[in-house]
């Protein structure tokens, strides 16, 4: 099988925000960058489904600036056999960067299942698998918990609100979208890591691939950071005291209840 | 004034909350508001539609609907948008809208601005402004192009108005003719019954690792049926194994704002925090004073959770019954 698997660089959860000078972005000096995290449940369910078919091949895509190349990397000592990094500028928008990602993914030969993470976590915009799937022509299913598959179809268990879960069966060619829990991401060996080093990424510019400013349909802008909040009050007394105030501060002050 | 066409949600023949707060929304700017529902046999709930501030309500009603499939709907919302050419799309940022919109507008060749927790009308033209790194930041969405602006709007952010039983809407009956629809949906399996969802409710009670294990965290659903609250967790909650994923809150799990959040024993990792500090009134309980917690509470009890949260229970009993 042709297993390909989309990859976001993303800061570190940990990491505080601070705004650029004229707030059109945020400042990346000292950013730690991280594989987005739903995205290890996506390149782990393709190591595991390419395990299981002998002679199938994991290639990893992640579009940015150069330092994705870094991420990209972390994918191949997971596991992965290839890597494909088009280059996007920083700010581009999800259709443009999926626009890009669907044409890479078409110059290839064949293309028989394609998994991402349900969302990156800077934007947490949840668009771009759903985006990659159309351009390229192929069904996706997002959100899913557990994937059965066969020769020529998947049947995906799929989280909705509440808890409920929709099972949802899909021919292949699709796109999978991996929510956390579908699996346990293995970590990289170090002699994993060491040949992750050596491997060889393809590039692909956006010109080669037919994309272009043109492409990109939103922009930021007027970036803020939320407004500090004030600390507020620390209610005293013994638990039942503490019980009794919280409950009328929040009926009568704050009236929420 | 704009044209909106507003994309109505509904399960099991009841209409989402996050609708009303669209049509709201729309109606109460003056603009034109369409709205579009589809399902199995739902015709009976475009009055409510109409109670809301729709002008005219799009029913598409067949059995080929009656479950959830992005094929199925964008095709019937992509022909629509086609013909109405509205100035504005909204959805909910709910599972069905966030799995959906990018199809449409991937169709439409527009842009889409996703999880809005800000939406307004200015001049004919949709305002928005969105979290980025989980609300550690927010930024204004500029579209780009000709096309409709198309956004979907987060639970909570823009209020629910009071329904008006005087007014009604237009209603306008469609074909359903869909082709090329290769995903099909077998079985939906429910949930825990009568709690609503962490991104949905409009009080979220939390608990972090301080529970020690699942069967504590009773105590939450206890309180949290007093006051029909959803249960969330935090990460080390969930990957202690105390909860299942979806009720995790936080960057790596679901971001939430409701009126009302009340945090059991969590600290405030600074994932946690990004995850609910957008949420109108927070409630810290925690044994350390010093936790980051209570930097973003505005009311905060330093004690023991498993003394505080059962009486807390009973005080909101008593004010339930009053």
């Amino acid at each position: 099988m042709n297993i390909y698997v989309c990859i976001k660089q993303v800061p570190d959860t940990e990491t505080k925000i601070k705004l650029n000078a004229d707030n059109t972005g945020i400042d990346t000096a000292g950013i730690k960058w991280i594989m987005s995290p739903f995205d290890e449940f996506a390149v782990e369910e393709a190591l595991r489904l390419k395990e299981k078919n002998a002679g199938s091949t994991v290639t990893v895509v992640s579009a940015g600036p150069v330092r994705v190349v870094e991420t990209l990397r972390t994918a191949l000592a997971m596991g992965a056999d290839n890597a494909i990094h088009v280059d996007a500028p920083e700010t581009a928008d999800n259709y443009r960067a999926a626009k890009a990602i669907a044409a890479a993914l078409k110059k290839e030969p064949k293309v028989d299942i394609v998994f991402t993470g349900k969302e990156a976590i800077d934007d947490g915009a949840a668009q771009v698998s759903q985006l990659i799937a159309e351009a390229v022509g192929i069904p996706y299913v997002t959100v899913v918990l557990n994937a059965e598959y066969s020769a020529d179809s998947v049947k995906c268990r799929r989280e909705v609100e509440g808890g409920a879960i929709e099972v949802v069966t899909t021919p292949l060619p699709a796109l999978i979208a991996a929510q956390k829990g579908m699996n346990e991401p293995r970590y990289a060996s170090l002699p994993n890591i060491m040949k992750a080093k050596k491997k060889e990424v393809k590039v692909l510019k956006e010109s080669d691939l037919g994309v272009s400013d043109a492409d990109q349909k939103i922009r930021y802008k007027n970036f803020q950071l939320p407004p500090p909040k004030q600390a507020g009050k620390k209610i005293a007394g013994d638990p039942a005291t503490q019980a009794k105030e919280l409950a009328r501060l929040l009926h009568e002050e704050a009236k929420v209840i | 004034m704009a044209k909106v066409l507003v994309v109505a949600e509904q399960r099991d023949g009841r209409l989402k909350k996050t609708t009303f707060e669209l049509i709201g929304a729309s109606a109460a700017a003056g603009n034109e508001t369409h709205v579009v529902l589809l399902g199995d046999g739902i015709q009976g709930l475009a009055t409510e539609l109409g109670h809301y501030g729709a002008n005219t309500v799009h029913v598409a009603s067949d059995a080929s609907l009656k479950f959830y499939t992005a094929e199925a709907y964008a095709q019937v919302i992509v022909g629509l948008a086609k013909s109405l050419s509205p100035d504005v799309i909204l959805a909910a940022h709910s599972p069905t809208g966030r799995d959906l919109m990018p199809k449409v507008t991937s169709r439409l060749g527009v842009g889409l601005a996703s999880d809005c927790i800000q939406a307004s009308f200015e001049g004919g033209k949709l305002k928005v402004r969105r979290p980025l790194y989980a609300g550690k930041a927010t930024a204004e969405v500029e579209f780009v192009g000709a096309g409709p602006q198309v956004a979907t709007v987060r639970a909570n952010a823009l209020g629910i108005p009071k329904p008006d039983t005087s007014k009604s809407a237009a209603v306008s009956n469609g074909a359903v003719a869909l082709s090329g629809v290769k995903t099909t949906v077998s079985e939906v399996v429910q949930g825990q019954a009568g709690r609503p969802d962490v991104t949905e409710a409009s009080i979220v009670i939390s608990g972090g690792r301080s529970l020690k294990n699942a069967e504590n965290f009773k105590m939450l659903e206890e309180t949290a049926d007093v006051i029909g609250a959803a249960v969330g967790a935090s990460r080390a909650a969930v990957d202690a194994g105390f909860r299942p994923h979806r009720d995790q809150v936080g960057q790596t799990g679901k971001v939430v704002s409701p009126n009302l959040y009340i945090a059991c024993g969590i600290s405030g990792a600074i994932q946690h925090l990004a995850g609910m500090r957008s949420s109108k009134v927070i409630v810290a309980i925690n044994t350390d004073p010093e936790a980051p917690i209570f930097q973003i509470a505005d009311y905060g009890i330093v004690g023991d959770l498993f003394a505080v949260t059962p009486a807390l229970k009973d005080e909101l009993k008593k004010l339930k019954e009053h």
